[in-house]
């Protein structure tokens, strides 16, 4: 590790931690309906939106309301964005002249089903493949409307643990509505601004064909960027407008802008542990939530940014130079852009899947397979490091839950959260949503990994569907993997090197985000429901108590364990392979594909 | 009474050296045999092979798993002897540790049955069909069999008879051998009215004569409830029980996800490298069986079991493990003063002697007014006659003397001794007696009283004729440690509450002296029950002890009520658990059971699942080191071969169920701290040791199968 790396991390974490608590202050305020500094300003917004959906702002909603609430709200999110996309020939702004033919139905789907879920993964190239208008009228559109549904999910789970005896969690619609009122709106709107002025480009023009220096003719897309890469970041959903992502410099122009893309992405989820402990009333409960993201986000960064540093033995071995100097930043830059550099890149690869955002400025498919190990298993870990907006929220409260249910007992009483008894029915909501996920990730990549398709047909033409992977051996698994993980954990980043875009992989994918996002969304609002209409234990020294340095590394237990236990085959057979046969430099003759794979 | 909160250790106690041929008498109750007594063992062992049937053991999701694993490995080995495949030593052994996993599962389940089926059954011998005298309408006397009372039926029982059915005494007193339920063998007081009435069927009278109504309809008696309950027949799974294991059954369906995908990833594997082969059926089954949490699977009922059963040697009779687990999660403790934070009785602590007259003369009167009162009072204010004056207690003949005993109307008691009239009683009372022999207060008297009386005593006047002598200091003691064992309930997060008939001033003097955290003065039974509903609106979990008919609806109304065997049938119906010692301190006991119980699930819970990271490293480079030769490297353990690593964890997964029996039984050691220290020190013992402790262990077992030729 350089010292400049080092600096630009804690730069980093530092402005996290400076924003958590004012930010999450103002949240509590928001979602608890009282006034805030921005309501003189935005309240008229506020209020004409209810009129428009017809929504009244004191009525509130049992879990089961909410929840067919957000379905429909997803739902028509769904389809809107599937005709849009398919209609795009008949729509303006379109300089480009994309029609249906650029999008088959099942890239529609796929598409729809990535940004109605906040994953966004991304089966298509951006500027090649749909109009600006899809891009700002369906995608940006879903970038704030999925977002927005995850802080109301949280915020409802939440209610769960401060309400008392109540029936009811709160009004979707009105939570929603808040979320992009006086949270998403106004901070995306001065990101944007804030990119502009850094170099990201905002316009409509169409393609510009340039002659460069040598001569040689180039198409340069375009596009109106600035807008929805705040959102994308914002809220955590990580669709790049281009299909480099973060990496192209009309996305990500400078350090500077990297910097902010990546303080965009946590913002939110930081300062959501803080709106948490304002709401149940005890503060303490959320910064050892915010702890224990620390703890986590440190450790992955750590060693991804060293394995990257360290670079590849076997390249050392050749005699290429592969430690830090004045002039170069060494390690591994395969797939990295020079301007970022190893530190930055490493860092925005933990970042990115500590939360579900799942935008890129790197590579992930060229980090060495330790360095790649550490996104992956983020994400694994159902995104609760940080995690996405609200995703990450609702998703460390599922493992606080199981924390306190397995180890709670071990002080001689019934195990409590917050003072809610964790019974049979959370206890059950909460397996149901790591078994959707763990059953997503795991059985879908398992039938990837043999399923045999005919040549040139429909579902996948290459053949079998490990046809579509660039690299053989533990590394080729490992794509297929990321894929599945990367779907179900609603990231949408990918490793690269797997060809996506076929029937197959866009159905299959579709599903994998579809069961993340439902599967554990509907488990917690039920268990939100049961919680809400509990009474409170009061709190006493025989109380389990969670906040202090034992429950947050009881926390950061569980949340490893479960991963790790769920995930180690798969974890072995892939990555931790890859990397035993790196370090060990010799290869063997059955896998010198696979070989090629890493060197290429 | 301990000064400790007692640990509910079986192994502390002795079991009691009793000849059962001199004594028709069942044992006590809470007669501990030791933890492997060979018959129990015998049973447990027979029951562990009936155990295997799949639909019973369909209830425990992770030992059926386990079974269907091991009887589809047991498949598969028939297979390949059949048809002559190599290899069969190892899926020999693999199969039969399968089989051995889910029998010491099942064993440890029937350890724990087995114990409260052969107390049972020494209670169901003394179930006889005794004869009973069943008063008619007419009020004639019938000859009638006890198993044909009725609810409702009166009959009448004689020095000497079996006590037909519950019932309550309805008229006359008597005294009844109990030692069938409680293992007592002092007889006790049963009589109509107020809050001794209950008796209970198969005990027997010793003396008098009593009426009693029956109140309960044959098979649904006490002793019939009490055997159905030590048998474990009516055991339902408790609420926290239902909720672990379906963590468990969730734990299992991912483990077998994670196994089941396995085999296509291996697939993909070997058909990239050309080299290993996918693992066979019997390899992916082990792997499953260790990973899913088959300790605390194969030991979850034994725990709730056992928990009962150790209520059950304190001679509690927990009427179910709901009230068990409930008890520990008490925050308020409703604790009787007399006789819980008090000693019975006040005792004479002190001689205050007005102006003008003497400590010694003080002490002379007091102690011959006290000298026929047998009252543990009246004995004490002799007693501190004789310790701090030297006086001894004398002989008065009777001829000499007359005693004046205490009555109501009264208030004082005495005795008229060469001409003079000693009295002693309640200050007001004595002030009459005084002014009546023309006598006068002294000044400094009221003062005296009323200072006594604030600090929480009985102010006793004491007089001669019309003299008024002093005041003897009556006080509550608290009995020895009592404020130690509150500042623990403290620790541990649970207010003790004093209840008491006493003044306000007095009970709070009381209160202050004992370090509760609360008291309710003067408490009449309505007001218990509103305490009581008071807490649980604030989410509190109550615990009290009661044996009146009029403390039933607060016994019911809490969450745990201990009711006290002596009480009225009202109140051990209403209560969930009856002490037959009749000791309210017990329910300090009850409650570090309840603890214990909810510690042990725990603690084996996070055992289990801390477990699987060693066997993973045990099992994984062990499938695929033919694959990927590199994986050796996650062979930490040094593993002789891939058949040895699978093998030692199938056994050590297996060795350990059966290691834990003991645990499981017994509980884990519980000590009375605060919950962040508990934790802190179960989570280092069984989480971090949960990781840990596999490591040597397979280790170990890697060794003996290659020193053994095994693997």
């Amino acid at each position: 590790m350089t010292s400049s790396g080092v600096v630009q991390i804690l730069l980093f974490f530092a402005l996290i931690l400076a924003c958590t608590k004012p930010l999450g202050a103002f949240m509590a305020r928001v979602f608890d309906g009282e006034r805030t500094f921005l309501h003189p300003v935005l309240r008229w917004l506020e209020v004409l939106t209810y009129k428009i959906i017809g929504v009244q702002e004191e009525v509130e909603q049992r879990w089961t309301q909410y929840t067919a609430a957000l379905i429909s709200f997803s739902i028509f999110g769904f389809l809107l964005v599937y005709f849009i996309q398919r209609a795009q020939g008949f729509l303006p702004f379109n300089p480009q002249g994309f029609n249906a033919g650029n999008v088959s139905p099942d890239l529609a789907f796929n598409t729809s089903t990535s940004f109605i879920t906040n994953t966004n993964w991304q089966a298509y190239s951006g500027e090649s493949t749909l109009s600006y208008f899809v891009q700002m009228a369906a995608l940006t559109v879903q970038n704030f409307a999925s977002a927005a549904a995850g802080i109301a999910v949280a915020i409802a789970l939440v209610r769960g643990f401060v309400r008392q005896e109540k029936k009811t969690i709160g009004n979707f619609w009105v939570d929603v509505t808040r979320a992009t009122v006086y949270v998403l709106l106004p901070m995306s709107i001065v990101a944007a601004l804030l990119f502009c002025s850094m170099g990201v480009i905002q316009n409509l023009h169409g393609y510009t064909s340039v002659v460069t220096v040598e001569g040689a003719k180039q198409v340069i897309a375009q596009g109106p960027v600035a807008s929805q890469e705040a959102i994308k970041q914002l809220g955590t959903n990580g669709g790049g407008f281009f299909n480099a992502n973060s990496s192209h410099p009309f996305e990500n122009p400078t350090p500077l802008s990297n910097l902010l893309q990546m303080f965009l992405i946590f913002v939110i989820p930081g300062a959501l542990t803080y709106t948490f402990g304002k709401m149940v009333k005890d503060t303490r409960q959320g910064w050892a939530i915010f702890a224990a993201f620390s703890v986590m986000f440190f450790a992955g960064v750590i060693v991804a940014y060293n394995s990257e540093q360290a670079g590849n033995p076997i390249l050392s071995h050749l005699g290429i130079e592969s430690a830090a100097t004045a002039g170069q930043a060494g390690g591994n830059m395969e797939g990295k852009e020079v301007r970022f550099g190893i530190a930055s890149s490493a860092l925005f690869a933990t970042v990115t899947t500590d939360a579900s955002c799942g935008a890129v400025n790197s590579m992930h498919d060229s980090f060495t397979p330790i360095g790649g190990l550490v996104p992956m298993f983020n994400i694994m870990t159902g995104e609760v490091i940080f995690g996405g907006t609200g995703a990450g929220l609702y998703g460390i409260l599922l493992y606080c839950i199981l924390a306190v249910f397995i180890a709670g007992l071990m002080v001689g009483r019934t195990p409590e959260y917050l003072g809610k008894k964790i019974e049979q029915k959370e206890v059950k909501m909460a397996m149901l949503a790591i078994i959707a996920t763990a059953f997503s990730i795991l059985v879908l990549s398992a039938i990837s990994t043999v399923i045999q398709f005919p040549a040139k047909g429909y579902w996948n033409p290459p053949g079998a569907a490990i046809a579509n992977i660039n690299n053989s051996g533990p590394h080729g698994f490992g794509e297929i993997l990321y894929a599945y993980v990367s779907g179900s954990g609603n990231n949408g980043s990918a490793f690269g090197g797997l060809n996506a875009n076929t029937p197959w992989f866009n159905l299959t994918i579709g599903l994998a985000m579809f069961m993340g996002r439902f599967l554990f969304l509907i488990p917690l609002l039920a268990a939100a429901g049961s919680l809400a209409a509990k009474r409170k234990v009061p709190t006493s020294t025989g109380t389990f108590p969670t906040h202090g340095p034992l429950f947050v590394g009881l926390l950061v237990g569980t949340v490893i364990i479960v991963g790790a236990l769920t995930f180690f085959p798969a974890i072995a057979l892939g990555p931790v392979v890859e990397h035993y046969l790196m370090n060990s430099g010799k290869l063997f003759s059955a896998i010198s594909t696979a070989a090629a794979g890493f060197l290429g | 009474m301990s000064t400790q909160l007692s640990e509910p250790e079986i192994q502390q106690q002795q079991p009691e050296q009793q000849d059962d041929s001199t004594s028709l008498m069942p044992k006590k109750l809470g007669r501990a045999r030791p933890l492997f007594d060979p018959q129990i063992v015998g049973r447990a062992t027979k029951q562990s092979f009936v155990k295997l049937n799949p639909v019973t053991l369909l209830k425990n999701p992770v030992m059926f798993v386990v079974e269907v694993g091991a009887a589809l490995t047991t498949v598969l080995l028939l297979r390949d002897a059949a048809t002559g495949a190599a290899n069969l030593g190892f899926s020999i052994q693999i199969s039969l540790w399968l089989w051995f996993t889910v029998l010491f599962a099942n064993f440890a389940e029937a350890m724990a049955e087995a114990r409260g089926k052969a107390q049972a059954d020494s209670l169901r011998k003394t179930k006889t069909d005794a004869p009973a005298k069943r008063v008619t309408a007419s009020g004639a006397i019938e000859q009638a069999s006890s198993s044909s009372l009725r609810s409702g039926d009166i009959v009448i029982c004689d020095a000497g008879d079996l006590i037909p059915g519950d019932g309550d005494v309805i008229d006359g007193v008597a005294t009844v051998d109990e030692s069938v339920i409680t293992g007592e063998s002092a007889p006790v007081i049963r009589e109509s009215g107020g809050d001794r009435s209950a008796v209970t069927g198969g005990t027997r009278v010793l003396s008098d004569q009593i009426k009693i109504k029956i109140t309960s309809n044959p098979g649904e008696t006490f002793l019939d409830r009490m055997i159905a309950l030590v048998e474990g027949a009516q055991r339902q799974k408790t609420p926290n029980e239902i909720a672990l294991n379906i963590l468990i059954a969730g734990l299992t369906l991912i483990f077998l996800l994670a196994v089941i995908t396995l085999q296509p990833y291996s697939k993909f594997a070997v058909s990239q490298t050309n080299s290993g082969s996918v693992p066979t059926v019997a390899v992916l089954i082990s792997l499953l069986v260790c990973l899913i949490p088959t300790t605390i699977g194969g030991l979850l009922s034994a725990i709730g079991i056992a928990g009962m059963d150790r209520v059950m040697q304190h001679n509690v009779l927990a009427m179910s493990g709901k009230a068990v687990e409930a008890a520990g999660d008490v925050n308020s403790l409703l604790l009787d003063k007399t006789g819980t934070i008090t000693l019975g009785n006040r005792q004479a602590v002190e001689f205050l002697n007005v102006t003008g007259v003497t400590p010694e003369e003080l002490a002379d009167a007091a102690q011959l007014s006290s000298l026929a009162d047998e009252t543990p009072e009246g004995r004490s204010v002799v007693v501190l006659a004789k310790e701090k004056y030297g006086l001894r207690g004398r002989h008065i003949p009777e001829h000499e003397a007359t005693f004046i005993p205490f009555s109501a109307y009264t208030r004082m008691s005495g005795v008229d001794f060469e001409g003079k009239q000693f009295r002693k009683g309640a200050t007001e009372a004595i002030c009459n007696f005084v002014k009546e022999r023309g006598g006068t207060v002294p000044p400094d008297f009221m003062d005296m009283s009323d200072r006594i009386s604030r600090s929480g005593g009985t102010p006793l006047a004491v007089a001669n004729g019309g003299r008024l002598l002093g005041v003897i200091h009556l006080k509550d003691i608290v009995k020895g440690g009592m404020n130690e064992r509150i500042a623990q309930l403290r620790r541990m997060g649970i207010r003790t509450i004093m209840i008491t008939g006493d003044n306000p001033l007095t009970a709070a003097a009381i209160a202050a002296e004992a370090g509760v955290d609360d008291f309710l003065a003067q408490a009449t039974p309505k007001d218990k029950l509103d305490y009581i509903k008071k807490e649980q609106a604030e989410g509190r979990l109550v615990a009290m002890t009661g044996d009146g008919t009029n403390n039933a609806p607060a016994l019911a109304q809490a969450d745990v009520g201990l009711a006290m065997n002596t009480g009225t049938m009202a109140a051990k119906e209403a209560g969930n658990m009856v002490d037959l010692d009749s000791n309210p301190t017990k329910l300090i006991e009850v409650v570090a059971i309840g603890k214990q119980l909810l510690i042990t699930r725990g603690a084996l819970t996070t055992f289990s699942i801390a477990n699987d990271v060693a066997k993973y490293f045990a099992i994984i480079p062990a499938m695929f080191i033919p694959t990927y030769p590199v994986l050796a490297r996650l062979n930490i353990m040094g593993l002789h071969t891939p058949q040895s690593a699978v093998l030692s964890a199938v056994i050590f997964n297996a060795l350990i169920i059966i290691a834990l029996v003991p645990l499981a039984l017994r509980g884990v050691k519980y000590r009375p701290l605060d919950a962040a220290s508990l934790l802190r020190r179960n989570l280092l013992i069984y989480g971090v040791g949960g990781l840990i402790a596999p490591f040597p262990g397979i280790w170990l077992i890697d060794q003996l199968l290659v020193m053994f030729h095994l693997a």
